[in-house]
């Protein structure tokens, strides 16, 4: 057992940061803010497609990366780092299987937690089987997206806005279907992606800002804050990385809740410790809390995460 | 990324899971909890069980008389034991996870052949005389003086908070022998042997309803200076690599252990008829996130811990912060499984979440390991 990442596996994440830094930096997000969260950059995802993004787990017979899960995880943290808008996971996932998902040529979105992102900007739709035959998005109707980098459709039919207040072992799977565990935990990767970049940004800011006299993260109180996120984020990173490599359904349910978890909770602890600038537009932060509470909803409801949890206990105690 | 066992680790654990299932069975019965002189005598033999196969000090240097495994076997043998309900290290906890690695780390070559073996044969128990009343979290507050008389050190104070003292062999005593120095340089780590004159010792009753541990004072013991383990005065360098140890593995069975009491919550659960409960349901299917991934965190640590050689790192208070909180919550929705019965003072589980209450407080309390995380790993300045 060496649960740590290879040579190669540093060197794919830095890479991605590299590749991401130089091409979606700050005045970048900041340009596709402005743009209203309309015209997704096609240049942008054919790059992505080029440097093997969404062909990272094709076998290279078929002209992929011929990489695995483990390092897919790397890359979706990398791009939740950055806030690097598009149905990411989606194209991911359609490569192979639709023509042009794996080079960024064809946009795939899909129908997750009855809600389709970039609807207006793809070519394709995959339904939560993972099928783009049928129309899945039919009907779809556009909501005021509360993240400005994420249009959103809500698909009739979809999963209800009121949680099921029924007693059953588990929840219904609704219209959808059930969740796709792939799709979860590439989201859950871009949530701790997400997560750590909120915990750096507090812990800069809490070195710098100065009140009172010397910098606000000498203040025990603004330190605990910044100790909470970063406990947060190792304990998401260990069963999120954990969950790529088992490809366990109970594991990415676990990564799924503790990523959640560590993004929305980390953007908010991050928007206190920014204090009332934390509250402005310029700032970023209200972009990650925003883009964290989307991804929330791509793995279905989170009682339905630990209602799987829940069977696991009984189906396996004591393991 | 690697989480799969190479054959030898496995070789190692069927080995070890073949010899626990012969061992366990043949143990005495359990002594009761205020049964100091049992609770010693059952733990010893323990460990003197263990010595015989040949698994006492499994993480000890092998110099030190240990086997030198790998943080990796030293994380199976954990695993297993605590899977097959064998004996919790007890009363010998401070001699194999604080005293003995940090005379096995600075102690002289008489020193280790005097201390150590006793510890590994399950002849001799330590215990931890650090905290003081008034130097607590703390620590470098204390005051326990120790002058200079010809060959002795002579000690005066008290300690508190000392588990097991009442059947205690020996004590790692933290003494102030310069109070003029700045006050984490003043500090010497002596070995202090419990039956010397002048020691007393008055336990103190938990929350529990146990006398889990003890006050000692202290008027004028005579300790040899050949006690003192590393320079006179380099006292506090000494202890924190004692404290590294005590973070970095001492919660790894725990884990386990607590995984497996979700277990039996949720089969209780399903027996009283709380599993109909969605929202205890769904409680306890997020603790099982939680210790899924404190599991998944512990074994991050120890590649970690074995790739750099195997010294635990700071690490080890992002895992205690989060476990200790978690622990708790787990004994709450204990509670909440038993119902009513969770106020009988005879269940487990009531007892289990009484001691639960101290792991935010022992061993660095959440705000001490939070300011840790945020000074040592996030660079945040130190406060007034």
């Amino acid at each position: 057992m060496d649960f740590q990442l290879t040579e190669d596996q540093r060197a794919l994440r830095d890479g991605v940061r590299a590749l991401l830094a130089g091409r979606f930096g700050p005045e970048a997000l900041r340009a596709a803010v402005a743009r209203g969260g309309r015209g997704l950059d096609r240049t942008l995802w054919r790059e992505l497609g080029e440097a093997g993004f969404f062909s990272l787990r094709l076998p290279e017979a078929d002209g992929g990366v011929g990489l695995g899960l483990p390092e897919a995880v790397l890359a979706f943290e990398e791009a939740g780092r950055v806030l690097l808008p598009g149905p990411l996971v989606a194209t991911h996932l359609a490569a192979g299987e639709v023509a042009g998902a794996a080079t960024g040529e064809t946009v795939v979105t899909a129908v997750y937690g009855g809600l389709v992102e970039w609807l207006d900007e793809s070519d394709a739709v995959r339904d939560a089987a993972g099928s783009t035959a049928g129309d899945g998005a039919a009907g779809a109707v556009p909501l005021t997206s509360v993240d400005p980098l994420t249009p959103l459709h809500r698909v009739p039919g979809g999963l209800p806005v009121d949680p099921p207040g029924d007693a059953s072992p588990t929840s219904p799977a609704g219209p959808t279907g059930p969740s796709d565990p792939l799709a979860t935990l590439l989201t859950s990767a871009e949530q701790l992606g997400n997560a750590a970049r909120t915990c750096e940004a507090a812990v800069q800011h809490a070195r710098t800002r100065e009140q009172f006299g010397q910098p606000i993260g000498a203040f025990q109180a603004v330190k605990h804050l910044c100790a909470q996120m970063l406990v947060r984020v190792e304990l998401a990173r260990a069963a999120v990385y954990a969950a790529a490599v088992t490809a366990d359904p109970m594991d990415i349910a676990a990564a799924r809740l503790l990523a959640d978890d560590a993004a929305v909770r980390g953007a908010r602890d991050c928007l206190q410790v920014h204090g009332g600038m934390g509250f402005t537009w310029e700032s970023d932060v209200h972009l990650y809390l925003k883009r964290a509470w989307v991804r929330t909803r791509r793995g279905g409801p989170a009682t339905e995460s630990e209602e799987l949890l829940a069977d696991d206990l009984v189906a396996g105690a004591g393991r | 990324m690697d989480l799969t066992y190479t054959p030898e680790e496995e070789e190692f654990r069927a080995r070890l899971r073949e010899w626990l299932a012969e061992a366990i069975p043949a143990l005495p019965p359990k002594p009761s909890p205020d049964d100091w002189p049992g609770r010693r005598a059952y733990d010893l033999g323990w460990q003197r069980t263990l010595y015989d196969a040949g698994y006492a000090g499994l993480h000890w240097p092998l110099d030190a008389g240990g086997r030198g495994a790998t943080p990796v076997q030293h994380l199976i043998y954990l695993e297993e034991s605590e899977k097959a309900g064998a004996p919790y290290v007890g009363a010998n906890f401070v001699g194999l996870l604080h005293a003995g690695p940090t005379i096995a780390a600075e102690g002289t070559a008489s020193q280790r052949a005097r201390w150590l073996p006793p510890v590994l044969r399950g002849e001799e128990v330590w215990c931890q005389g650090f905290s003081e009343p008034d130097a607590g979290s703390d620590l470098a507050a204390l005051r326990t003086r120790a002058w200079r008389d010809g060959d002795d050190y002579v000690v005066s104070g008290s300690k508190i908070w000392t588990s097991h003292a009442e059947v205690a062999d020996w004590c790692e005593l933290l003494v102030r022998t310069d109070p003029s120095a700045p006050r984490h340089r003043g500090i010497s780590w002596l070995a202090m042997p419990m039956d010397a004159p002048g020691i007393t010792v008055r336990p103190l009753r938990t929350l529990a309803g146990s006398a889990e541990f003890a006050e000692v004072f202290l008027d004028e013991v005579r300790i040899p200076v050949a006690h003192r383990v590393g320079a006179e005065n380099d006292g506090w360098r000494v202890t924190m690599v004692t404290l590294s140890y005590e973070r970095g593995t001492a919660f790894v069975g725990e884990v386990v252990a607590c995984r497996r009491v979700l277990g039996e919550l949720a089969h209780a659960a399903r027996g009283n008829g709380r599993w109909d409960d969605p929202v205890l349901r769904r409680w306890l299917g997020r603790l099982n996130a939680e210790f899924r991934a404190l599991w998944r965190l512990t074994q991050w640590n120890v590649s970690e811990a074995e790739r750099t050689g195997g010294v635990p790192g700071v690490g080890g208070s992002v895992f205690k912060l989060r476990y200790s909180h978690a622990r708790q919550e787990l004994y709450d929705a204990a509670a909440e499984v038993l119902g009513p019965e969770a106020l009988d003072l005879d269940r487990e589980w009531t007892r289990d979440r009484l001691t639960s209450l101290s792991y935010t407080i022992a061993a660095g309390t959440s705000q001490i390991q939070r300011n840790i995380v945020a000074e040592r790993i996030l660079g945040l300045p130190k406060g007034r």
